[in-house]
């Protein structure tokens, strides 16, 4: 059981009328990981993880979710995920508790209502009409209503898109507690570089509705190989073995070596070149 | 996960429990939403207020007055607005505001949801029809009737033209392209109706025959009709389009409506919005 992914595609394809969205993604999300799907705006992201939900048909490639194919499975199936999207507006005249309460009824197993909204920092909250909440907040809830039921796989698209950096901070504090203590599986798409990095044990970068890179946030696109750059002020080189090249400058130089850098490239230099020479 | 592992599982609740759990959420949203308050469930009983008081008289003939000829058809009117209007609003609103989308993520048969739509409008109707019954009775002197055949042809004509309504609301959703625009597709062809099939327009027999003969081919007319053979002494048929309650034609429009409005969901209902798939 544990040594099927939870995740497995290959070969996805979507187009839309002439738009190609996803153009051949392979992805693997193993249990217990948390994998970010990162990519610019339009880049097949939510194409991507709505087709792994079932709300989307696909036009080609192998999908295997929880063991499913997501466009045939059934109830038993969705009761196993859960699923907080970008642009929930609904349940405006519930209260927060009310809301959670309803959807706990869905599940075989649910967890206790109060503790859930207790979990995402509601509790405050609980009595209060959902179209009264911040943005933020309302996120949480639905991040509350995708764990109620205890998924063994949880999708999250673009979840903290228009948050503040606070809300944002406190809404990555949550994720971590889900993937740490609860030992969620999570995929999560997000166009922030700083968000797959806070929260992914693996980012997947997509671009152009295909993954141009796969690795944990220290080694993607090669960052963790990459030659380092050592600027002065009168050169720049590129070596494999920047402690050498420092210390023949130390001796060229009689002492400290003015204007000194040493530098790999940052995550965000290997995000731009891989969006970059993609599109 | 292996099968012997999804049957220990704990079970999934049932669909009908479930759609008990619906309509108390429908029921909930429905009251605490102003709008779905005084347009749906409040203006059948304003305008039946508001008619009946600016029209005055008795039909000749008959002891019925204008405001008492009016109130069984304003019935009618309300029990298309709690299911027509009510369900079509509805539909569409939560095909917009992601409601449908997060209820089929979540392990939900899709009876459950159409259930708790039903039980919702269900009470709806009920307390509008109430409501209406109220007014008239308070308000302008009707007389309900003691006949219990009577009541017997209201209980088929208010089942038959509800389920009807609901129906055809539930199957004209899909004609709303997004919330905002739903109550304006919804309301145009019910205030159209209400005038061609003698609701708004008194008595249904002055008016011009080719008006008749359009509303004649929708439900309203004839749940308008059969309401007024519930409330209304045979005296006053002679103001109808023809002197007879026609209660067979009644049956057999409204069933047919039924079974065409069932038709019509079934092949038009959709669970995503238009920028879907």
């Amino acid at each position: 059981m544990t040594d099927t992914p939870a995740v497995r595609v290959r070969g996805l394809r979507k187009t839309y009328g002439d738009t190609v969205a996803v153009a051949g993604v392979d992805l693997d999300v193993a249990a217990g990981e948390v994998v970010a799907l990162l990519g610019p705006n339009g880049a097949g992201k939510t194409s991507t993880i709505e087709i792994l939900e079932g709300h989307r048909d696909r036009d080609a490639g192998e999908v295997s979710v929880l063991g499913r194919d997501p466009a045939r499975a059934g109830l038993d199936w969705r009761a196993r995920i859960g699923i907080v999207t970008q642009d929930g507006a609904d349940l405006t005249e519930l209260t927060v508790r009310e809301a959670v309460g309803h959807f706990a009824h869905y599940y075989p197993n649910a967890r206790d209502p109060r503790e859930v909204v207790e979990l995402v920092g509601l509790t405050g909250k609980a009595t209060a009409r959902i179209r009264t909440l911040s943005g933020g907040q309302r996120r949480r809830l639905d991040v509350a209503i995708g764990v109620v039921g205890r998924p063994r796989l949880l999708f999250l698209d673009e979840p903290t898109t228009g948050f503040d950096p606070q809300a944002r901070r406190q809404f990555w504090a949550l994720i971590r507690q889900l993937a740490g203590d609860e030992g969620c599986t999570i995929l999560l798409s997000t166009h922030y570089l700083e968000e797959a990095e806070a929260l992914a044990d693996r980012v997947a970068v997509i671009v152009g509705g295909q993954i141009v890179a796969d690795g944990t946030p220290a080694t993607l696109g090669g960052r963790a190989t990459a030659r380092t750059v050592v600027r002065w002020a009168d050169g720049r080189q590129e070596t494999d073995d920047p402690a050498a090249l420092v210390a023949t400058l130390t001796r060229r130089y009689g002492g400290a070596v003015p204007g000194l850098t040493v530098s790999r490239p940052s995550l965000e230099d290997v995000y731009l070149d891989l969006i970059g020479a993609a599109s | 996960m292996t099968a012997t592992a999804d049957r220990t599982a704990p079970r999934r609740p049932s669909a009908a429990r479930l759609g008990l759990h619906r309509a108390t959420v429908e029921l909930k949203t429905f009251f605490r939403e102003r709008d779905a308050v005084v347009f749906t469930f409040a203006m059948p009983a304003v305008i039946l207020t508001l008619l009946g008081s600016i029209f005055d008289g008795v039909y000749p003939g008959s002891d019925v007055t204008s405001a008492q000829y009016l109130a069984p058809s304003m019935i009618a009117a309300g029990v298309a607005s709690a299911t027509f209007i009510n369900l079509g609003t509805g539909i569409a609103t939560d095909r917009d505001d992601g409601t449908l989308r997060r209820l089929r993520g979540a392990p939900m048969p899709p009876s459950a949801y159409f259930i708790g739509k039903i039980l919702m409008a269900l009470v709806v109707t009920v307390g509008e029809t109430v409501l209406l019954l109220g007014v008239a009775v308070v308000g302008f002197d009707l007389s309900l009737p003691t006949d219990p055949t009577r009541w017997l042809t209201f209980g088929w004509v208010f089942l038959l033209g509800a389920t009807a309504c609901a129906l055809v609301g539930i199957a004209a959703s899909s004609l709303a392209r997004s919330a905002r625009s739903a109550g304006a597709v919804m309301n145009l062809p019910y205030l159209v109706l209400a005038f061609i099939s003698g609701v708004f327009y008194t008595p249904v027999g002055q008016l011009p025959e080719p008006l008749v003969t359009a509303g004649s081919l929708f439900p309203l007319k004839w749940m308008a009709q059969g309401f007024r053979s519930v409330f209304l002494p045979d005296s006053i048929l002679p103001q109808e389009v023809v002197p007879s309650w026609e209660h067979g034609r009644i049956a057999l429009v409204l069933a047919a409506w039924c079974i065409g409005g069932m038709a019509l969901c079934l092949t038009t209902f959709r669970w995503q919005g238009r920028r879907g798939r």
